[in-house]
């Protein structure tokens, strides 16, 4: 499994990836995706809004689980992957095949900056996965 | 956790392992889908080993196994199965099991010979259950310890487990079995049944030589792709043929009668636990049924979720969901209000705040 070090993590098996200014992208871990096996189905209905960390702000579908998506820290939710969307690239199985790069899930904008440091890094959150 | 012969065998092939039952299972090898096809277009093999078994043997032992159980054993030939069900009297069930009228070498003279092959999660439970209402000539043996047992199932699998044996298998009827050498191992009950509704076999042979089996079958199938199949595959292969899975469609609460397994309930057969309550249930008829549901939205059903009528009332419950597969849309399975349980109803699946539309199906969703 893998655990790209430039991410945050939470115990819920998100991860987070600033790319600039307060601007991030979230997705579900490699342990996850193996974990939910062969996504079916990512629903994503909160665009535009912003959400307190924890809330859901989606749901995955596989084929035996249904699981919620949970916000690592606070934001607004900028954009949902066009290439997970039913109404456009309809692929949930990316999140399976690249969960930390073409699988992304939502790009947010982050409300407070200092939330990231209250996650785990790389390690920890294999420590806890192991 | 409980391991069976072959659970260090699923680890080092990487497996996706977890507790089913109290035994360390292999949910799935590589994904669920793809040993799903594996299954419905060719072959796969499945370790059922944690599956319960106990022996009745005696001069009583098909009385023990009519008063225990609700389809009609007294029909049972030598080699052949049966689906059945013990019903408690309060109109549940305590599990479903397959019986299987054993060959006689073993028996003195007068007795009869039965295997029981029972739920992993129950095997305590319906010990107890047989042995307390055993006022009979016939004595119960566990075998679950000492027993191993492999479903290969797909179309392809009578093809591919023929060089191992001299048993004619593409003769064998569905339901029938034959104890014989297998893959150079002797006294192996090779069984005509599964819970796939792919067609194929199920082997039980000694808990030593499952792991022998297990290779055997696997480097037999290599050339046709045969695939090792975990749980995760036969629960969705076992929901698109509407069969029932003890602890999620059925249970110590729902009946036969409304499980639909009416057809495995012989109420004229003479006296049985339970037999009175389901005569009983059966004049009144029934206030809900086990149905099944296709949802027209992306969403899928799970156990426990509400089903409502399109008016918003309550009218049932999910006891089974998954996406299917081989159709490529969620469907389900739950108990509704018994008018509601015609094909075509329209029902509303309650999934957290979200209601997916839903219509009643016929099962098997799946034609084969």
């Amino acid at each position: 499994m893998v655990f790209p070090a430039d991410l945050k993590y939470t115990s819920e098996h998100e991860w987070v990836r600033l790319i600039e200014g307060n601007i991030a992208y979230v997705g579900i871990t490699d342990f996850a995706q193996r974990e939910l096996d062969e996504l079916v189905y990512v629903e994503v209905e909160s665009v535009g809004e912003t959400l307190g960390k924890g809330e859901v702000f989606g749901t995955v579908e596989a084929v035996k689980t249904t699981s919620e998506l949970f916000m690592p820290v606070s934001g607004k939710i900028l954009e949902f992957n066009p290439a997970l969307d039913e109404k456009q690239g309809d692929d949930p199985t990316l999140v399976n095949r690249d969960p930390y790069g073409e699988g992304w899930i939502v790009k947010i904008e982050c409300t407070d900056l200092s939330e990231l440091d209250s996650l785990m890094d790389a390690a920890a959150y294999e420590a806890t996965v192991a | 956790m409980k391991s069976t012969p072959l659970t260090p065998a699923h680890i080092a092939l990487g497996a996706r392992m977890a507790e089913f039952a109290g035994y360390h299972m292999p949910i799935s090898y590589t994904s669920i889908q793809e040993e799903h096809h594996a299954v419905r277009n060719g072959v796969g093999v499945f370790d059922v080993s944690h599956m319960g078994e106990f022996i009745v043997r005696g001069r009583q032992a098909l009385d023990l196994v009519q008063y225990v159980t609700s389809n009609d054993a007294s029909r049972l030939a030598i080699g052949d199965a049966q689906y059945s069900c013990l019903p408690n009297s309060q109109g549940g069930i305590v599990d479903d099991l397959l019986v299987y009228r054993l060959p006689e070498d073993m028996c003195a003279e007068g007795e009869q010979a039965f295997m029981l092959v029972v739920n992993a999660s129950n095997i305590e439970k319906d010990w107890e259950w047989i042995n307390r209402h055993n006022r009979f000539d016939a004595r119960l043996i566990n075998i679950s310890e000492q027993t191993g047992l492999l479903a290969v199932q797909g179309p392809r699998a009578a093809n591919v487990l023929q060089p191992l044996t001299d048993v004619n298998l593409a003769q064998m009827k569905y339901y029938t079995f034959v104890k014989g050498r297998f893959a150079g191992i002797d006294n192996v009950l090779i069984s005509a049944t599964g819970y796939t509704g792919s067609g194929g076999f199920e082997l039980y042979v000694e808990a030593s030589q499952t792991e022998a089996l297990w290779k055997a079958v696997l480097e037999a199938g290599k050339p046709v792709g045969i695939r090792p199949v975990g749980l995760g595959a036969r629960d969705t292969l076992r929901l698109e043929m509407g069969y029932c899975l003890y602890g999620n469609d059925i249970d110590d609460h729902t009946s036969p009668l409304e499980a639909g397994l009416g057809w495995i309930t012989k109420l004229q057969k003479g006296d049985f636990v339970g037999a009175e309550y389901l005569r009983h249930q059966k004049q009144e008829g029934i206030k809900r049924k086990l149905t099944g549901f296709r949802v027209d939205d992306r969403r899928v059903p799970r156990h426990g979720y509400p089903i409502e009528d399109d008016h918003g009332n309550v009218i049932g419950v999910v006891t089974s969901g998954t996406q299917s597969p081989s159709l490529g849309y969620p469907i389900g399975m739950g108990y509704v209000a018994i008018d509601h349980a015609k094909e075509g109803t329209p029902l509303r699946i309650v999934a957290g705040g979200k209601k997916l539309e839903a219509a009643v199906a016929k099962v098997p969703f799946l034609k084969l």
